[in-house]
């Protein structure tokens, strides 16, 4: 039974992860840069998920506040801080990204203060069974759930619609997708937008499962997200999503039986290395 | 005064530290975000052999040896991967080693290590150690650079694929800056664990890393002067600016965006372009 636990545990970690690291896979895939302060992104959702349940007593509500400011701000960054230094060797939008993030965590920090808030009235905390003896709380049910359904919407999107297959064009041959008449800053705004609401909306979710935002709380996950889009092969989707739910259901099982070895958050790096020394590509890139 | 001389001391040590970041990312173009790791191996090794009664002097031979062998490791994935991975594979390491160092009893685990026996200098010997280190380390870094290895190190961070067709062998020169920049990593660790007489898991996490990697990129990747100066300004600064103390990281993380989105070059960079458009002559706005 512990084993069919750990797994479901893993599994609510895991979805959490493919929304967080799905946008960081649609930066990179388009720019070729790692956006470290995409988690920046998922926190302030977080904060403004709290911020706007408490005010107006709505889930539904916070989590559009929540993707919209998110997603505003993403595109902001993309105009502010990477569209310039785009021709930059890669290191330099790295360390620009990290030095955005400790600033915004620290922005956070000063302006909602270190301790964190909390929801006045958590939702969704009622516990249903699953299978008779699986315990999960409603939220970790919607979690799941909503996750698998924004992933799959997206993958749909991406190959079935004219603005979907414009980014994919975008990504392969920018010089080329140009000249068939697609704007690229178009595409990219366009990401930036969606990747960042997503990780808005990660962050509203985070936050009602912990019944706690604080500064903090996007920089483990931002460094996973990177170890989860390198193991997914790098700007695939789907890879994005198995490697997650991989990660999460690795990291139930090891701190239960890693722990004196290691501690949690070092799981997904020893993971990570070992599978760039066999697999430079990644564990599931198609090269 | 004792607080002058415990800041010009931990002054030295960043320098040190920054230096020898330097030596990997500036000289030879492999980005490490987790550079950290091997100021704890160094720092640790130091202080659990100072516990078993070594004399602090023969620590820092065995600190150096440790940290450099740790660094011959990673540089092998330096070899496997390249640029974002590489980058990420460091970060890897960092949190590898904070990980597994807490977990460890016998290594103080998240309590640390405290009380670490003294070296036998009073506070002013221990400063002149130090100061006198860096600048050891900083003639080394401008003897190596002019040399025929820091030219094949350029060449290796400019095209690393044109070197291979010229005949070099890259991985061999890759392992040396690994080897020698995580080296006087351990002994910038050393000095540190006995500067501060207390080393714990987090002194040496994702952090550490991020502030030498920014008194690198803000000096100036690659200039040894630009580095000693970035390291020696931004590990003062907060001293220096008490009401800063507690937006350190803001200012941390604003001067390394800043400096990257309108100076990649950093302070040196700024300092070269000035000098250049000085020896070009009247020709104001010519160039941009």
């Amino acid at each position: 039974m512990l084993f069919i636990e750990l797994v479901a545990q893993g599994l609510v970690q895991g979805s959490i992860y493919a929304l967080i690291a799905l946008g960081l896979t649609l930066v990179y895939g388009l720019l070729r840069i790692l956006h470290i302060a995409h988690a920046a992104l998922f926190t302030l959702g977080g904060y403004i998920g709290v911020l706007a349940t408490n005010a107006t007593g709505s889930l539904t509500l916070a989590c559009i506040f929540a993707m919209l400011g998110a997603g505003i701000v993403g595109v902001i960054i993309y105009r502010l801080c990477y569209e310039p230094i785009l021709r930059q060797p890669p290191f330099v939008a790295l360390i620009a990204s990290i030095g955005l993030y400790i600033a915004f965590e620290e922005a956070f920090r000063i302006i909602f203060g270190a301790a964190g808030l909390t929801y006045d009235a958590p939702p969704l905390q009622q516990y249903v069974s699953v299978f008779g003896s699986l315990h999960f709380s409603l939220a970790e049910l919607v979690v799941m759930g909503s996750s698998l359904a924004i992933i799959a919407a997206l993958g749909y999107l991406q190959t079935h619609t004219r603005v979907g297959i414009a980014c994919q064009a975008t990504v392969s041959d920018p010089q080329m997708a140009q000249s068939f008449g697609i704007r690229l800053r178009t595409v990219r705004d366009l990401n930036f937008f969606v990747g960042s609401a997503l990780a808005g909306f990660a962050g509203v979710w985070v936050a009602l499962l912990n019944n706690l935002v604080e500064p903090t709380m996007g920089s483990v996950p931002s460094y996973k997200a990177l170890a989860i889009i390198v193991l997914g092969g790098m700007g695939s989707v789907r890879g994005t999503l198995l490697a997650s739910l991989v990660l999460g259901v690795a990291e139930s099982f090891g701190t239960i039986y890693l722990d004196q070895w290691l501690d949690r958050n070092a799981i997904a790096f020893a993971l990570l290395i070992l599978v760039l020394m066999v697999r430079p590509q990644g564990l599931f890139a198609r090269r | 005064m004792a607080y002058e001389i415990s800041l010009l001391t931990a002054m030295g040590i960043s320098v040190i530290f920054a230096l020898s970041l330097n030596l990997i990312t500036g000289f030879c173009g492999q980005i490490s975000l987790g550079h950290a790791a091997f100021l704890g191996i160094g720092a640790y090794t130091s202080a659990m052999l100072c516990k078993a009664g070594l004399p602090f002097f023969a620590t820092l031979p065995v600190a150096m040896l440790l940290a450099g062998i740790v660094g011959i490791v990673v540089g092998l994935a330096s070899l496997r991967v390249r640029d974002d991975f590489l980058a990420i594979t460091t970060m890897g390491v960092v949190f590898l080693f904070v990980g597994i160092v807490r977990q460890q009893e016998w290594l103080g685990g998240e309590m640390g290590i405290s009380g670490i026996p003294g070296s036998g200098l009073d506070r002013l010997g221990f400063m002149w150690l130090a100061l006198g280190l860096a600048a050891l380390v900083a003639v080394f870094c401008i003897y190596i650079q002019k040399s025929w290895m820091g030219r094949v190190f350029n060449g290796v961070a400019e095209d690393e694929d044109t070197m291979r067709v010229l005949g070099v062998d890259v991985p061999r020169y890759k392992l040396a800056a690994f080897a020698m920049g995580t080296a006087l990593a351990g002994l910038a660790g050393a000095l540190y664990g006995q500067h501060f007489k207390y080393i714990g898991p987090e002194s040496f996490g994702f952090i550490e890393s991020i502030t030498v990697l920014s008194m690198v990129v803000f000096g100036g990747i690659g200039s040894v002067p630009g580095v000693i100066f970035g390291a020696a300004l931004l590990s003062a600064l907060p001293a220096w600016f008490q009401f800063i103390g507690d937006y350190k990281l803001l200012v941390y993380g604003g001067v390394l965006f800043l400096m990257m989105r309108f100076s990649p070059g950093g302070v040196a960079g700024i300092v070269r372009s000035l000098l250049q458009r000085r020896s070009a002559g009247h020709q104001p706005g010519a160039s941009s």
